[in-house]
């Protein structure tokens, strides 16, 4: 059985821990390509329009895998920490998906639920359950594929804490092994704040990353540290936030901006998304009490490429300069 | 100490209740107006929900009239709403204003917590009369409530124009001077007396039209232009899916809506099956819910960029086929105009006329009886 995985959410977070399982499982593994202009106009066509972009272009990924697998892999991924949530949308993505299936004609959804926010032993459970009922998996067997779909993932997010880029940022078969560029110029260290899904996600930010790299800005990323330097780091907010991936962003700034480690910070959203509407206040909050620059840069399916380098070239100069005068007071 | 916190729909009623049992002096921030939405939208995030545009708007006021305390309820998401307060006692402070700020998270979250917020604005304060004060505070705005559900149904049959409204202005103030439980209950009698005995022509024929979607939204009528007071003169019977007290009541047994929460989700269960925050599954379950009930149509009703509502939305297309009713989704900001809205919602109701209309005529074919009699006439509407 041909297993599809749409490239886009949550599978910029945990592809290596789903492919490995599902793999394990004896399932053959296809995911789609990367987000194109196809895609993404088939999803905005598709999804509600008030929708945010990731999503849309999720129904489009969706969409591509049509005719070439057997099933697609959508899991309800509730909760991956105790007490918190992932997004709204994550939680309805499986039914949304399915309120279109028949009119898209769309393979059948294989939708485990995936909740920590209880207990997170039940994690486990959930996915040995999942692999029993749907594949007739024996238990052992399942204990065994989620022990080497855990080890890598945890493989994958130490190489990344080490300082290799993630997933989709080169070709499929060089999977990982790419150091971040070493910067050219030492006075643009430059935080990238946002979603994976959107920030790796070429298509959807327009190259943002690679355009960066050319005009020698060092990149700095939440996924360079550690998840619990992160998530500890989070807790320097009034009410805990209970958006894990918000309290990583959260986290990721207050990292930064406490330990002097970017001279300036670019937040990318999406428009309409939900928690960073809120957690934007808060961070930009923070940005102006450490006097760290900061540009919210908002995209959706409309943004336009002239609109974005402009942006972003004003935003370097603009750093450089400021870095250029303290030194020249110093 | 002077205490404030935001409108929503009839809440106020309640809290000037609870306020004056608790001894607190309640700041009742000015009725919001377009000038509360400009403020708060002035200094919200753009793609913050309405709602907290509306807040920010309320509190600006209310601390401008001198109230030091501010008072904003929380959750545990994973909607927004849970994390309202945090960002808008940030977007305060920003601004300027010196203020205590409390966030009232909900009972089940922490029982001793939710008693020591409010001991903390009437120090002394005992648990039991608290529990008795909310008690009698909560049946006080189950009494607004009912009135208010009454009078949904009441217009849609009112031989003048107007005469419900007026009645309802009337009720409010029967059951606002009502303290003892025994004074709420005559009140509460009294004042639904008073919306029935409202003029009606009941051979009037009336479209029956349901009203789900985002709790701000449905409880708070400068949000939605007074939506239900447009559709009501059309001739449209209406029933909403949330109200204050259904909404407050921890068991969330909807009381008042008629419908418990957990049916409401059972119905929403083939098209929703997980909690998705706010009101997203009710909202599915109550379209299931009300389209098995014979309902003409729907209208749901969300702020622009509702997580939760938007998934619901993502979803009516296939509830809306299976089901065979029309639902009108209207997204809300603070640039939504009431010509653009009215205009819909009259071509929505234009629409439901003639849907039942073909509907009769198809089944007065089938028994062969005159159907042209039996045809709704919009004029009559």
């Amino acid at each position: 059985m041909r297993v599809g995985i749409p490239r886009s959410l949550l599978y910029y977070k945990y592809l290596p821990f789903w492919k490995t399982f599902l793999a394990e499982l004896g399932l053959e593994v296809e995911t789609s390509p990367l987000t194109n202009k196809q895609i993404l106009s088939w999803g905005v066509e598709v999804a509600e329009n008030e929708l945010c972009v990731p999503v849309k272009a999720f129904y489009g990924h969706c969409m591509a895998l049509r005719g070439k697998v057997d099933a697609l892999f959508v899991p309800r991924v509730v909760s991956v920490e105790e007490r918190e949530y992932t997004c709204p949308k994550f939680l309805g993505l499986p039914d949304m998906v399915a309120a279109v299936a028949d009119q898209l004609e769309l393979p059948p959804l294989l939708t485990p639920k995936l909740n920590q926010r209880e207990k997170p032993s039940e994690f486990k459970w959930q996915l040995i359950n999942f692999a029993r009922e749907e594949f007739g998996v024996g238990i052992m067997d399942a204990v065994a594929a989620l022990e080497t779909a855990r080890l890598a993932q945890s493989r994958y997010q130490e190489s990344l804490v080490n300082g290799h880029k993630p997933l989709d940022m080169l070709p499929a078969s060089r999977l990982n092994r790419t150091r971040w560029k070493a910067p050219k110029d030492k006075r643009k260290r430059i935080g990238l704040l946002g979603h994976p899904y959107n920030i790796y996600d070429g298509y959807i930010t327009q190259n943002l990353v690679a355009r960066l790299e050319e005009m020698g800005a060092e990149l700095v990323v939440p996924e360079m540290t550690d998840h619990h330097v992160l998530m500890q780091a989070a807790t320097d907010v009034p009410k805990q936030l209970y958006w894990t991936y918000e309290k990583e962003i959260m986290g990721a700034i207050n990292h930064w901006t406490g330990n002097n480690l970017v001279d300036g910070v670019i937040y990318v959203l999406a428009f309409a998304c939900g928690p960073d509407s809120l957690v934007q206040v808060l961070i930009e909050h923070r940005a102006r009490m450490h006097k760290v620059p900061l540009m919210s840069l908002t995209i959706d399916e409309h943004s336009g490429e002239a609109g974005l380098v402009t942006r972003i070239e004003a935003f370097t100069d603009m750093l450089m300069r400021k870095k250029t005068k303290a030194e020249a007071v110093a | 100490m002077k205490v404030s916190c935001p409108h929503m729909g009839h809440l106020h009623w309640m809290l000037d209740d609870l306020f004056e049992r608790l001894g607190v002096d309640y700041v009742k921030p000015p009725p919001t107006t377009t000038k509360t939405l400009t403020i708060g939208a002035k200094h919200s995030p753009e793609f913050a929900c309405l709602p907290l545009k509306i807040n920010v708007g309320n509190f600006v006021e209310a601390l401008e009239l001198g109230a030091d305390t501010l008072i904003m309820a929380g959750g545990h998401g994973p909607c927004r709403f849970g994390y309202y307060g945090i960002v808008e006692e940030r977007i305060l402070r920003d601004l300027g204003y010196d203020f205590k700020f409390i966030m009232l998270e909900p009972f089940d979250d922490g029982k001793w917590a939710f008693y020591k917020t409010f001991e903390s604005l009437s120090p002394g304060l005992s648990i039991r009369k608290l529990w008795k004060t909310l008690k009698a505070s909560f049946s006080k705005g189950r009494a607004f409530d009912e009135i208010y559900k009454r009078s949904l149904q009441v217009r849609a049959y009112e031989v003048n124009r107007g005469d419900t409204t007026r009645a309802l202005k009337e009720a409010e103030q029967v059951l606002v001077p009502a303290y003892t439980p025994e004074e709420i209950e005559e009140g509460a009698r009294e004042s639904l007396a008073i919306i029935d005995a409202v003029d009606q022509d009941l051979d009037r024929e009336v479209l029956k039209v349901g009203i789900v979607g985002e709790f701000f939204l449905l409880l708070e009528p400068f949000s939605n232009f007074g939506l239900e007071e447009i559709l009501g003169p059309m001739g449209v019977y209406i029933e909403r899916s949330v109200w204050v007290t259904d909404w407050i009541a921890p068991n969330r047994d909807n009381k008042i809506y008629g419908f418990p929460k957990q049916l409401v989700e059972e119905k929403a269960a083939p098209y929703l099956s997980h909690n998705v925050g706010g009101e997203g599954r009710e909202t599915i379950g109550s379209i299931v819910l009300m389209a098995e009930r014979g309902f003409d149509g729907i209208i749901q009703l969300l702020p622009f960029g509702c997580m939760p509502e938007n998934i619901a939305t993502s979803i009516i297309p296939k509830v809306q086929r299976e089901h065979d009713i029309p639902v009108l989704t209207l997204a809300f900001d603070e640039q939504t105009g009431r010509a653009g809205l009215v205009t819909r919602v009259e071509a929505f109701v234009d629409l439901l006329v003639a849907r039942r209309g073909s509907k009769l005529a198809l089944a007065g074919a089938a028994t062969a009886t005159d159907a042209a009699t039996k045809q709704p006439s919009l004029s009559k509407i």
